[in-house]
């Protein structure tokens, strides 16, 4: 009997396939990365000029917010995890996810949680206003209503992110081919078990600093209240117990995937494969020990400080591990510049940029000149967009043939490429010298000094948008009128996906499939 | 490769030269971080510099091999690749290296750090304190002490097409007066939520935390006038919320203070006068436009849910000794604030009548500065 899918709506509502999944996924991020797109676009056309000429203050830090977390939460993490979905099983030889049925779960919770996110913006008293950061006092004493809805629907994110991390992490662990050890594992593979450990360790964190919000809001607890003898402090220790590893949660899937893109089309293995597998870990524990580097102002002990620094700064040590091997695989290679590749290249310089200027805020002394201002807002652009969703975009193009069946139109990615480059560095490039210049961040009007830059930067941010609608469009082109795919696809690909026909069937390995012996795994081309 | 090369040269030094060239018609584009006019902050600049220095330097030798490689090493060239993936020599040297660069960067940091952190045996101690969203300056022990907003000039040009002054939303009604050559304690904390102090040029930025009091310093050389911004997410006027600091030689600051106390016994001189209907409802109009306006709104509608209108309220409608009350001690856990020592007797009689008068709430009724006095006396 085909195992075909069901048909109509009820295919997608029930199902426990994890490409159906996988493909869900990625569609609801596609369309929160546009709404948190127009939201940014909002914040920016406020700031072309100084002044106030389109929305109100409060209004703008609901912008702010609704962006910063729409981003993360809804944009970044879900695709991430749609590739895991799609990829993992198909990497590891396995015929699907370890725990199908939670995997319906986790992905259809999420839709709730951002519609009752969004909605908030139409509540009486608005949206949350204390951005993506949400310190307390501010989002709890001081905040509009809805802040309980926020917290509701942080809760629900954070269950779905903890289920699907627990469904990798079973996957990986009890579903690999037989003779897919370990050390054979393709780095996507390796840096999504990692980052589903991050996951697993820290959302409680969250849920739990949501959780002390809604006691002081509603049960008249005191944890972040002053005046009842609470601790405004608590809270950021918490909340970046919670969010430093977040950030990494939103890094290393990239790393796993320009680790499997830049070896294709530099026709060359990858360089260091277990230096690149230890520097992932390494990352990932002083993920844990470097959280205060975000609270140098707040005030604490000298000692503190110090040792949160060097902490700090020891990250840029593995960091650059990984950045050289890159660079070293792509030395002497046979290098072509597909789209994916130059999404590749350039997660690899902006990443690298986004690294300097993380080594800078690393410095606790300098920090205080840099802290909150829009130095900060370019640092974390230049790791989250070229990082997160620069490498997302690579790995569409890069499987997009393989899910589908059919080729992308290549012109139309390079020319989506090269706006989206220019527009992002047009953007946040500037941001380096208005923060510097002295431009605090979260604010909706400014001094005339900055104005000549925040201008730029506009006019960058909706370039940088625009972009993004070709992306859409060569997406849809793709999937129905594109022209067919081989199963290997690219020239020197490597790794099982490409075993198996595009687009991929909707059940692979219904037999377990062959995994060479040797290290055949790093080598690229054909085996 | 020559003609990959060359084209990459002219476009990119043709979009640098029109930058540039566009930066010289327009005049300012700000590119770094203030020097400043302390030893600290010259320590921190010196810092900055250095580590920018460093990344720089990395980032040639890095993104050098890699533009090499991708000049060189491409497919289309003939490039055939190598099949090399390991070599443990390489990876330790890539370990190494950065290491010592990190401790060679880490001395300069330790040590400025310690600097910063220096706030013993100061000559003078200032409390400062965030509200939302205004200063409160204190001279501790001098009996002086004011609260600082956003200035009328820029509060001003905000909305609508006006040219911006070269200082809008950069100064204040009443700067923080500060002696040269004279070590300055600033104890910070906040009154409501977080807020955070900084000065650029004094390379001083401390949260100002409720329930948290927090210690930086300056040393200050020369006379001069610095600004900076609150620099902590702290609600709606967080963009609002400047601060001025401004440094005399210490015979004038020694002539301020006096003028400072002098003022004081004026307000309270001024607490006993009897003022007209209409005299208490025009500078009642003022102080309500400065100070109410921002969260209530100039026409007196407030925002829905955010923050309540006075038109037609039950507290400006009601009786008066419970309007007072609210003004004087504020609402806690919310924005309203208690304004008892941030408006004077008088200002707090004028802006109630104000209140009770304006927006269609023809109460007839109104407040003597007196009035005020007593039941601040009285609680
Ligand atoms: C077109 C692309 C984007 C533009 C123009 C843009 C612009 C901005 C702006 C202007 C801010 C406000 C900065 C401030 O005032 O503090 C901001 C904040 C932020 N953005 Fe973006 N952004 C873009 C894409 C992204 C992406 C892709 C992510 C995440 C993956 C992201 C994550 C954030 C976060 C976390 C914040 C902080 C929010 C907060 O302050 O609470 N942004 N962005
Ligand atoms: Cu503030």
């Amino acid at each position: 009997m085909a195992h075909g899918p069901a048909p109509g709506f009820s295919r997608w509502l029930y199902t426990t396939n994890h490409k159906d999944i996988g493909s869900m996924y990625l569609w609801f991020s596609f369309a929160m990365f546009f709404i948190g797109g127009m939201f940014a676009l909002v914040i920016r056309a406020e700031l072309f000029q100084p002044g106030l000429q389109i929305v109100e203050p409060n209004f703008f830090n609901q912008m702010t917010t609704l962006h910063g977390l729409i981003m993360v939460f809804g944009a970044v993490m879900p695709a991430f995890v749609g590739l895991a979905n799609w990829m993992i099983p198909m990497m590891i030889g396995a015929p699907d996810m370890a725990l199908p049925r939670m995997n319906n779960w986790s992905f259809w919770i999420l839709p709730f949680a951002f519609a009752m996110l969004i909605s908030t913006l139409f509540m009486e008293g608005g949206a949350p206003n204390f951005g993506w950061t949400f310190y307390a006092p501010l989002s709890t004493t001081y905040a509009p209503a809805s802040v309980t809805f926020f917290i509701f629907a942080i809760h629900i994110m954070g269950a779905s992110s903890i289920m699907g991390a627990i469904n990798i992490i079973a996957t990986i662990l009890n579903m690999r081919a037989q003779g897919m050890t370990m050390m054979k594992m393709p780095l996507f593979v390796w840096t999504w078990l990692i980052t589903a450990y991050l996951l697993i360790a820290v959302m409680p964190v969250l849920a739990g600093v949501v959780t002390m919000m809604l006691m002081d809001i509603h049960f008249d607890t005191s944890f972040f209240d002053a005046a009842g003898g609470g601790d405004p402090v608590l809270f950021q220790h918490v909340f970046w117990f919670f969010g430093h590893p977040e950030v990494y949660i939103m890094i290393l899937p990239a790393f796993g995937i320009v680790s499997a893109i830049i070896p294709t089309f530099a026709r060359k293995p990858l360089f260091g494969y277990s230096s690149m597998v230890y520097a992932t870990a390494s990352i990932a524990f002083l993920s844990f020990i470097v959280w205060a580097h975000h609270m140098f102002t707040v005030g604490m002990p000298l000692f503190g400080e110090m040792v949160f620094m060097y902490a700090t700064m020891l990250i840029a040590v593995p960091t650059g591990v990984k950045v050289f091997n890159w660079v070293t695989t792509m030395f002497r290679g046979s290098m072509t510049f597909e789209t994916p590749m130059l999404f590749a290249i350039a997660f690899v310089i902006l990443f690298t940029i986004g690294g300097f200027s993380g080594l800078m805020l690393a410095m606790a002394p300098a920090d205080f000149q840099y802290h909150d201002t829009y130095f900060v807002v370019a640092h974390f652009h230049y790791v989250l967009v070229p990082g997160a969703i620069f490498s997302i975009t690579a790995a569409v193009y890069y499987w997009l043939p393989k899910w589908t069946g059919h080729m992308y139109d290549e012109l139309m990615g390079k020319v989506h490429f090269w706006i989206a480059f220019i527009g992002l560095n047009v953007t946040f490039f500037p941001m380096h010298f208005s923060g510097l210049a002295g431009m605090p961040r979260r604010i909706p009007d400014y001094n005339p000094l900055w104005a000549d830059w925040n201008m730029i930067s506009s006019v960058g941010a909706f370039l940088f948008g625009a972009a993004q609608v070709l992306f859409l469009y060569n997406v849809i082109k793709t999937i129905v009128v594109g022209r067919k795919a081989t199963s290997e696809v690219w020239e020197a690909s490597h790794g099982l996906e490409w075993t198996v026909p595009s687009p991929a069937p909707y059940h692979t390995f219904t037999r377990p499939p062959d995994v060479p012996d040797d290290d055949a795994h790093l080598v690229a081309g054909t085996p | 490769m020559l003609k990959l090369s060359s084209r990459w040269f002219a476009w990119t030094s043709s979009v640098v030269l029109a930058v540039a060239s566009y930066g010289v018609a327009a005049g300012e584009w700000p590119l770094n971080m203030t020097k400043g006019v302390t030893d600290v902050s010259h320590n921190v600049y010196g810092l900055h510099m250095t580590i920018l220095f460093w990344c720089i330097g990395i980032g040639v030798v890095v993104f050098g091999v890699m533009f090499y490689s991708m000049a060189m090493h491409r497919k289309s060239m003939g490039a055939k690749a190598a099949n090399f993936h390991e070599s443990t020599t390489l990876e330790i040297i890539w370990t190494a290296i950065p290491l010592l660069i990190l401790i060679f960067m880490a001395v300069p940091a330790t040590s400025t750090l310690k600097q910063l952190y220096d706030t013993e045996d100061a000559d003078l101690d200032i409390l400062v304190t965030g509200y939302q969203w205004k200063w409160k300056y204190e001279y501790l022990g001098e009996e002086v002490s004011f609260y600082s907003n956003l200035s009328d000039a820029s509060r001003n040009q905000i909305y609508g097409p006006k040219e911006k002054s070269t200082d809008y939303l950069r100064d204040v009604d009443n700067p923080l007066i500060i002696p040269v050559g004279k070590k300055v304690r600033f104890l910070v904390t906040a009154a409501d939520v977080i807020h955070s102090w900084w000065v650029p040029q004094l390379a001083v930025k401390r949260d100002a935390i409720p329930g948290y009091i927090n210690e930086s310093w300056t040393f200050v050389e020369e006379p001069g006038v610095f600004r900076g911004q609150c620099a902590e997410l702290c609600g709606k006027d967080h963009g609002f919320m400047p601060i001025v600091v401004k440094a005399v030689p210490q015979a004038e600051f020694d002539a301020w203070l006096g003028e400072q106390r002098l003022a004081a016994l004026a307000v309270a001189e001024a607490a006993k006068q009897h003022l007209s209907f209409d005299e208490l409802y025009s500078q009642g109009e003022s102080v309500y436009n400065a100070r109410c306006a921002a969260c209530h709104q100039p026409n007196g509608a407030g925002v829905p849910g955010v923050f309540p209108a006075i038109a037609g309220s039950k507290v400006a409608t009601g009786v008066l000794e419970t309007h007072l009350a609210t003004i004087i001690h504020g609402v806690p856990g919310t924005a309203m604030q208690a304004f008892a020592d941030q408006l004077t007797p008088v200002e707090i009689a004028a802006v109630i009548t104000y209140q009770r008068n304006a927006f269609g709430n023809n109460m007839g009724d109104s407040l003597q500065p007196i009035d005020v006095v007593n039941f601040t006396q009285n609680q």
